[in-house]
């Protein structure tokens, strides 16, 4: 890494550390309100330090598990070209955007016990697959979380510049010396990235352990942040609680980016991105068909049963989902902009700082993913209340919330390619006084066009699943959809929810496909 | 000359803006799904609005829990004249913040299985606890807690420490059999497919055929046979009795409209009110209207015998029946 020769830029730095102390605020703001309001701290008990021994466990499992099985799958999709390739590569993001309770029911319809796999069983006389328990919220965490894993990883495939894998080529290097040269580099630059957000996704988990945790031996923090703040009205211990996910959050966070390495390739001449070359043994073959087989049905089984639960209850779905659609739409694309502009300010930020500032500028924006929904909504709800009608604000507050929540995705997708920019062209650009804007433009932008489309649709989608933060103050004239789908099955209309779930669906994977397309225009990833 | 034309425009508007401000306003906090199209709100606030003279306007949290949670946050700030849906698990919470106050009388004579005279909260609708299941599957019903953990009955039920009916189920075992709640929830250990953080959740994975029984209310077949036209689902009597759950509403401490808001909590037992209740929030009204139940309430099973602990013993015993729970259901 080039970091020390070259001059830091301050007009790369400022409008970065400005919007990850917005994210600071923005995180610590609510928890200090909810603090002031409940008059101080409550004790953690030792049912929750329970909790927290379970709920770290099965975070680190589920992130190990992702990450581990994602880098076979991602090397296949990276070397071998089939048809109907870039189609998976798009549908890879969307069981991280369901809605979790149509991710688990999707699921359930394939593994559960009046699954298509349960029921094959109880014909054959077996007995149905022990879904729930441990293992059942690590498959759905590997559901939720695994294709997010191998397509980022196959984003750092796409990143490494073809002329290393034509030197390797002219070179005659073996498929095992193209490994440890080239890829082992760029695996060790991407996979603590990966398995941080991961790991930091499952830190705050709640409805998926529940309900496939089969009961209180899987008993997760966000279980007991939901009671205290819902049943107990104890907003001393649940602020407690609350800040003790953030800690946990900020240490798994420091100890990822401590091993985090950016990789050093050196700069590409911009060239069609290149496939690495494909291992003609029949064997890796195999295996590679294999890998790509076997995750094209893991995801397409839950998320097809998922959707055409609900499809046939699309044409009957009232005005008000309509309405419902177009509004979660317009917040959906508001909190993409948001968030990916902030993460590419940000990133850049990072990339530019001196190594140790930069990783502790990174900690801090990825603080945002350890923040509960329930200390957001209870904080806005006080900061606005003396100053004006939170109903009026709901939706300023939703997409402020969505934006947060989809933030440190954006800048775990940017922060690789930030870096590598930073180390390939920061010299050049400097040298040619390009800084600021003109820079942004001639040498940030074009070069960052894939991530930023993947990240912006992946903020956008996320959105639409919604972080249901104003539950305080929900106005059913102003519902987002997914506020909708669960008032709908919270009063038996459950046709209706999965009306409502596909309608959903669709819009959310819509979205991201059309950004992602729009990154992914003449260069195939 | 347009000067003159909007000071007169102004000046005839006038009346009618003194007009409308002169109309006290009367605002009650409910959950959402109360105030939907589909909810009982919308008919509700035409009905009030055409007797009182006064404009009636909702505010709403997410669910009953969120509600509550609302008030308490705002104390005495709170712009609530009336709080409507809070049930008999929340009750306790809310009357230890003060602020609640004492309606005035009502001459209502509630159609509830227990005796009622709380000087604060007033019920609006009420339901029994019960399994529900569906009739083609499941042959032989249980009649008892102990015949259903003696089974291989599959069931789902709620989390106590994330929703209400998780909790009515948790008291439910408590005021049956009392220190003998461990051992009963041993049993049913083997029963438990999963427990669902709410009712949504729970009812969605029982309908979706995960469990034989999910944890709902007697009143829950009404629903499909009214909508549905399906008449297969049911509710399973048990011996020991069943738990109720009822549904209250009270006036704030805070109001500057105590009359009004009584005359609210008045109309809200009254015929206009709660015949709207059975069909549209799936629960018994708590006046029986003139006209009697609709027709797909009276095949629904009638429990002989309702359970239901007072509020502040309830509140007492939440904590060691949860461990209790969790203990028996962790091994």
């Amino acid at each position: 890494m080039a970091r020390g020769p070259v001059a830091i830029d301050r007009g790369a730095i400022w409008p970065g550390l400005a919007v990850l102390a917005l994210v600071l605020a923005l995180v610590l703001g609510p928890l200090a309100l909810v603090l002031a309001q409940a008059g101080g701290a409550g004790a953690i008990t030792a049912a929750d330090w329970a909790a927290v021994r379970f709920t770290l466990w099965q975070a680190a499992l589920s992130a190990g598990l992702s990450t581990v099985l994602a880098v076979p799958v991602a090397r296949a999709l990276a070397r071998r070209r089939f048809a109907g390739r870039a189609a998976l590569v798009t549908a890879l993001g969307a069981p991280f955007i369901l809605p979790v309770i149509v991710a688990v029911l999707g699921l359930l319809a394939l593994f559960g016990r009046a699954g298509i796999l349960g029921r094959a069983l109880t014909a054959l006389g077996l007995p149905p697959v022990p879904i729930y328990g441990l293992q059942g919220v690590l498959v759905a965490h590997l559901f939720l979380n695994l294709p997010l894993a191998v397509r980022m990883i196959l984003n750092g495939w796409a990143a490494i510049p073809p002329e290393r894998f034509r030197l390797a080529a002219a070179l005659g290097l073996a498929p095992r010396d193209v490994a440890r040269l080239i890829e082992r580099p760029m695996l060790r630059a991407t996979l603590p990235g990966v398995a941080l957000s991961i790991f930091l996704v499952c830190l705050t988990s709640f409805t998926v352990i529940l309900i496939m945790g089969g009961g209180p031996r899987a008993t997760s923090l966000g279980l007991a942040i939901y009671q205290a703040f819902r049943l107990e009205f104890a907003l001393g211990h649940a602020a407690s609680l609350a800040a003790l996910q953030l800690a946990l959050g900020l240490a798994a966070t420091g100890a990822g980016l401590m091993v985090l390495r950016p990789a050093a390739f050196g700069a590409g001449r911009g060239l069609a991105s290149l496939a690495p070359p494909a291992d003609p043994k029949w064997l890796a073959r195999i295996a590679d068909a294999l890998a790509i087989a076997l995750l094209a049905l893991f995801l397409a089984l839950p998320v097809g049963l998922a959707a055409l639960a609900g499809l046939a209850h699309l044409p009957g779905l009232e005005a008000e989902v309509l309405r419902a659609g177009a509004r979660s739409m317009v917040i959906a694309l508001a909190a993409s902009a948001l968030a990916t502009a902030g993460a590419l300010l940000a990133g850049q930020a990072i990339a530019h700082l001196p190594a140790r500032s930069g990783r502790l500028a990174d900690a801090a924006a990825m603080l945002a993913l350890g923040v509960s929904p329930l200390v957001i909504g209870t904080g806005a709800f006080l900061a606005i209340r003396p100053f004006a009608d939170p109903v009026r604000l709901a939706l300023p507050v939703t997409l402020l919330a969505n934006a947060l929540m989809a933030f440190p995705f954006a800048l775990r997708i940017l922060a690789p390619d930030l870096a590598a920019l930073r180390a390939d062209y920061g010299r050049l650009s400097q040298s040619l006084g390009l800084t600021g804007r003109a820079r942004l433009r001639l040498v940030t932008l074009p070069r960052l066009r894939r991530p930023l489309a993947f990240a912006a649709g992946l903020s956008a989608a996320l959105s639409m699943g919604d972080l249901g933060v104003i539950t305080l103050f929900s106005d059913p004239a102003q519902a987002t959809l997914p506020a909708l789908l669960y008032q709908r099955m919270g009063q038996y209309r459950m046709d209706e929810a999965y009306g409502i779930s596909a309608l959903l669906m669709g819009l959310s994977f819509g979205l991201f496909w059309a950004f992602d397309r729009m990154g992914r225009k003449d260069a195939d990833a | 000359m347009m000067k003159s034309l909007m000071i007169a425009g102004l000046l005839a508007a006038a009346p009618l803006a003194a007009l409308a401000e002169e109309k006290p306003v009367l605002t009650v906090y409910t959950y959402d799904s109360f105030t939907a199209d589909w909810g009982p709100g919308p008919a509700v606030e035409k009905a009030f609005e055409a007797t009182c003279d006064c404009d009636l306007r909702y505010v709403t949290a997410g669910d009953a829990a969120a509600l509550l949670s609302r008030v308490l946050l705002e104390g005495q700030n709170t712009k609530a004249d009336v709080v409507l849906g809070l049930d008999t698990n929340l009750t306790e919470q809310a009357l230890k913040s003060g602020l609640f106050a004492p309606h005035g009388e009502t001459s209502a004579r509630f159609n509830l299985p227990v005796a009622w005279d709380d000087p604060v909260f007033v019920p609006y609708d009420w339901g029994y606890f019960a399994f529900v299941y569906d009739k083609t599957k499941v042959k032989s019903v249980p009649a008892s807690f102990e015949e259903l953990g003696k089974s291989d009955l599959k069931i789902v039920i709620e989390d106590p420490r994330s929703s209400s009916p998780g909790l009515g189920l948790l008291m439910w075992v408590k005021a049956a059999y009392g220190d003998r709640a461990p051992e009963i929830w041993k049993a049913l250990a083997h029963n438990i497919v999963t427990v669902a953080p709410g009712w949504s959740e729970a009812y969605g994975l029982f309908l979706k055929g995960e469990a034989d029984m999910v944890l709902s209310y007697t009143t829950s077949p009404a629903y499909h046979v009214f909508a549905e036209k399906d008449d297969s689902k049911a509710a399973a009597p048990f011996r020991e009795g069943h738990y109720l759950q009822i549904e209250v509403a009270a006036r704030t401490a805070t109001t500057q409209q105590p009359a009004l808001a009584d005359r609210f909590l008045a109309f809200m037992t009254g015929p206009e009110f709660q015949k709207l209740i059975p069909e549209t929030n799936w629960m018994y009204p708590a006046v029986t209207p003139a006209g009697g139940l609709p027709a797909e309430f009276q095949a629904l099973i009638r429990p002989e015998k309702a359970l239901l602990l007072p509020a502040a013993e309830a509140a007492a015993l939440r904590d060691k029946a949860t461990e209790e729970w969790r203990a028996a259901l962790s091994q």
